[in-house]
This record gives C-alpha cells, sequence and structure tokens, in this order.
C-alpha cells in the first residue's frame, strides 16, 4: 500500500453498469420448459421482480427462444431468494456466478 | 364453462364451472396434494421419534418422484454440497406452499357449492375469487400442467403427436386435460393482467 500518490485509475473500458455488476457477483437463470404459457412467464416476471411489461417480455423471449435467460443479479442470499420464489412460481430456475 | 374474467364492477375475479369439471379440477387438486404428502420430505422413521420431532430440516437430495424432481429443481447444478443446502432450507417450504394452493382451490369450488360427491346433473359451480386467491389459483394451475406434463411425457412442438392418438387413448384424454387445464391458466392470467 506504498503507491497511493498517483489518483485511482477507473478503467475506461468499464461502464458503470458492468461496474456495478461486480458488487452483485451471483445471478438466477430461468430455464425454458415446454409447459409454463408466455404470458404467465411475463406475468411472474413483472410480478415478482416488478420489471416493466417491456423487459418482462424481452426477458421471457430469451427463456423462449435462447433455452434461458438471466433474470436477476445480486448477492448469493438475494439469488437464493429469487430461485426459491420461482420455483414457488413453477418455473425451472437455477443460480451461478456471474461469468 | 366460461373462462375467467375480471368482474368490472366488483373487481372479482370470476369464472363458471359445471359440476363435472369442477369434480375434475378437484380431483387433479387432492392428487397433487397427496403426491406432495406421499413422499415424505423428511423420511426418517429410522430414528427416535423424539429427535426427528425436533429436527426441522429438510431432504438433501433431489425426489425419486418426476413429477416432485420438476417441482423442486436443482438450484445449483454444478455445486452438489450447496444444492444439498439450498434444498434442506426450501423444499419443505416449497412443499407445504404448492399443497396450500392446491387445497385453496378445493375449498373454493367447495364453499361454491361443489359436494363432496358429485351425484346431480346440471350443477353449475360459480367461482368469485380475490385478487390474492385468484393468484393462488394461477400458480397452482401451473403445478397442475407440470404434474400432468410430466407425467405425460410432454415436448416442446409435439402437439401433433398427442392430436393423432385415437380419442380413446388415456393419453389423449389425459392432453385434453392438460390443454383445458392451460386454456383455463391463459384466461386466468389475462384477468388478473387486466
Amino acid at each position: 500500500m506504498g503507491h497511493v500518490s498517483a489518483p485511482v485509475e477507473v478503467e475506461p473500458t468499464r461502464t458503470p453498469d458492468e461496474i456495478a455488476q461486480t458488487a452483485k457477483p451471483w445471478v438466477t437463470i430461468v430455464w425454458n420448459d415446454p409447459v409454463n404459457l408466455m404470458s404467465y412467464v411475463t406475468y411472474v416476471f413483472q410480478k415478482y421482480f416488478g420489471y416493466s411489461k417491456k423487459k418482462a417480455e424481452k426477458l421471457m423471449m430469451e427463456v423462449h427462444e435462447d433455452g434461458k435467460s438471466v433474470v436477476s443479479h445480486g448477492t448469493r442470499e438475494e439469488m437464493e431468494r429469487d430461485v426459491q420464489a420461482m420455483h414457488e412460481y413453477g418455473l425451472w430456475a437455477t443460480m451461478d456466478r456471474q461469468e | 364453462m366460461s373462462a375467467f374474467q375480471r368482474h368490472r364492477r366488483s373487481k372479482l375475479i370470476i369464472a363458471n364451472f359445471t359440476g363435472f369439471e369442477a369434480d375434475l379440477l378437484r380431483s387433479l387438486a387432492g392428487q397433487l396434494v397427496e403426491l406432495l404428502r406421499n413422499e415424505a420430505a423428511v423420511p426418517r422413521d429410522d430414528v427416535d421419534p423424539f429427535e426427528a420431532l425436533m429436527d426441522f430440516s429438510g431432504p438433501e437430495e433431489e425426489p425419486d418422484d418426476p413429477v416432485l424432481a420438476r417441482l423442486f429443481p436443482t438450484a445449483y447444478p454444478d455445486d452438489e454440497e450447496a444444492a444439498a443446502e439450498f434444498r434442506r432450507f426450501t423444499e419443505g417450504r416449497l412443499r407445504d406452499g404448492k399443497a396450500a394452493a392446491a387445497i385453496a382451490i378445493i375449498d373454493g369450488l367447495e364453499e361454491a357449492g361443489l359436494p363432496p360427491e358429485l351425484d346431480e346433473d346440471g350443477l353449475m359451480i360459480d367461482v368469485e375469487l380475490d385478487e390474492a386467491t385468484a393468484e393462488t389459483w394461477m400458480r397452482s394451475f401451473t403445478d397442475l400442467r407440470l404434474a400432468l406434463a410430466t407425467r405425460l411425457g410432454v415436448e416442446e412442438g409435439d402437439e401433433a403427436y398427442w392430436y393423432s392418438l385415437p380419442d380413446d387413448d388415456p393419453r389423449a384424454q389425459a392432453h385434453d386435460i392438460y390443454e383445458w387445464v392451460g386454456w383455463l391458466q391463459e384466461t386466468l392470467v389475462g384477468a388478473l393482467s387486466r
């Protein structure tokens, strides 16, 4: 800790969003299944996460078309809460470390 | 029957079922409750009864039954230890919640006039649900559909296969029921979004 005279440099390649996400090292992932209705999945994302209809629909389409979508970021405890809530709603959710 | 709708003035979520439909829904919900309670969350009859009573922890391994495995997915696919821990703390509560939701459907239908044994023709059951109860029904419809689909082996884009089965094939009949509950849920999501 001897060389702190120079001002701290923020890496110019990192956006504020990326920096914020470093503090949220875990993610909740919802996976596609052949059962859940698109309208229902959208409803759950709006209701539980408080996302706008537009954002909820975008995430739902990712689940539907890409097979999965990262639906929230946070601490490990926060993500465990989100995964449990998704299981309450019958969605197939898992958690992982942020890539 | 009519689909779920939001009543314009009372704002309640309403639907009406024939006696047959209400009886079918009650039977599906009842089977789900039985399944949730059947494969005990904590199978521990090998230990001291007092010790068992004092142990509030849940199971650590994925349930054997494929329906239960789908209802309670593994939260950490690549970390067995963390997955076991998560399951131990959540599965019991999730099971209770899902059983309570299915029971709410049974109670709602019976309060609306569905008798314990359906024996009259032409009975109609009108249900009126407040927002919270309607949401509970909606969640439980998901569980019922997941259970039926898992038993049937429903896959993405396999509609043509189900429609090709002869009408008297029991799997075709079960698939019709699965689709019916899906339609109920679709209209319920619509009513709740309004």
